[in-house]
């Protein structure tokens, strides 16, 4: 991958010193491994701090809400299908865009690799297929393949689906993967076996927010969990609260989520709330044909009416 | 969701359907008395310990 690294530091400085993007959004090394942080560059010399690498988890397309410079913007296949949900919301435009393609080959999972050790990580290294990860110096080896983040292991839209410049040659797409054997697992459940299971995943919950923070689609001004008047929901520990958080959140993103894992990598207790949006992308997918983000050209299944629309849940 | 699927109806009755309005209300109210008092998303009062 490092032949990327060396690509999106060149595209980024020829782009600011030419003067065609105010900034570029992009990684730098985070002061954890594993945790590589967005960063906004705004000259040339500094592009030098540009990596890339598995630790790119995070969704940069959050990063542009309302934005008015011209930005140049570093995206994986998607962080570039939630670039073209936010044009299609008209969140930025795409005019304003200069955006740097990377064909994607899945970022690890931090939570997945914290959980398989004791002691501290100092360091964690890759090289191709082949992940390192030193504790107290001594080196452990992991295939990447092993230690996907679970979103990853089942995309199949790693190539960026809108770009001006690619770092490299798109990526062989993922065929065949089984997307949503999860959902169907729950969706095989009684309601009651339903009830506990979100019951229990849920309770670990501290209300943090991050899992919202880190979506790019969740950029509502005041967020109704925020709104005092009326109050939809309460604000504690309530596991009512907790859950009513959780699931309107979910259904906020119907139609528009792309799958992408920033919420539950950002989650600090390592909950895997991304069943409740995955639920509603397998329902838009199924019932409506729909796959966020994938072109400019077409409203989502939200803001559009066809007399096929599926309706045999009205009587 | 965990909600027990009886207890969400939906229906499209125009306001000149009376019968189909009167049979629909009365269907929800026997599978949702069938049901019983919900006791998912009710909050109960905080227990004190
Ligand atoms: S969801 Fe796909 S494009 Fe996004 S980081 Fe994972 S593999 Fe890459
Ligand atoms: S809900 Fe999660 S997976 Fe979906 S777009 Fe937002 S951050 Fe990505
Ligand atoms: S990031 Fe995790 S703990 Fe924080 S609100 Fe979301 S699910 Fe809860």
């Amino acid at each position: 991958m490092s032949e990327y690294n060396d690509k999106i530091k060149e595209i980024s400085a020829r782009l600011l010193k030419e003067c065609q993007v105010d900034m570029v959004i992009g990684f730098r090394k985070g002061s954890m491994p594993m945790m590589n942080e967005p960063c906004f560059i705004n000259n040339a010399e500094d592009a030098a701090q540009l990596v890339w690498d598995s630790n790119c988890g995070i969704n940069l397309a959050n990063y542009l809400t309302n934005r008015k410079e011209k930005i140049g913007i570093i995206a994986k296949g998607c962080d570039s299908r939630n670039i073209v949900t936010h044009i299609i919301e008209n969140k930025i435009s795409r005019e304003q865009l200069y955006i740097i393609g990377v064909p994607c080959q899945g970022m690890i999972d931090k939570h997945k690799i914290n959980a398989m050790f004791e002691g501290e990580i100092q360091d964690v290294a890759e090289n191709g297929q082949k992940i390192t990860v030193t504790i107290d110096g001594k080196e452990n080896a992991l295939e990447k393949a092993d230690v996907l983040q679970k979103n990853c292991a089942v995309c199949i839209h790693r190539n960026p689906v809108i770009f001006d410049e690619m770092v490299a040659e798109p990526v062989e797409e993922q065929k065949d993967v089984d997307r949503y054997a999860d959902v169907r697992e729950i969706e095989a459940m009684t309601s009651e076996e339903k009830w506990n299971t979100f019951e229990e995943l849920l309770s670990p919950c501290i209300r943090c927010y991050a899992c919202k923070n880190a979506c790019p689609l969740c950029y509502c001004p005041t967020c109704f969990v925020d709104e005092s008047k009326p109050q939809w929901v309460g604000k504690g520990q309530d596991p009512t609260d907790v859950r009513t958080f959780h699931f309107l959140r979910a259904f906020h993103c119907g139609g528009r989520c792309t799958d992408c894992g920033a919420c539950e990598r950002a989650c600090p207790v390592g909950i895997n709330m991304r069943v409740f949006t995955k639920k509603l992308e397998k329902d838009s997918f199924e019932q409506f044909g729909w796959e966020a983000g994938l072109t400019l050209d077409e409203r989502p299944p939200l803001d559009t009416y066809r007399p096929d629309d599926p309706d045999d849940f009205i009587r | 969701m965990g909600i027990e699927p009886d207890r969400i109806h939906y229906s499209w009755i125009s306001s000149a359907e009376s019968t189909k309005f009167v049979e629909v209300v009365k269907e929800v109210t026997e599978k949702v008395k069938a049901l019983g008092p919900n006791q998912h998303f009710a909050k109960h009062e905080a227990k004190v310990a």
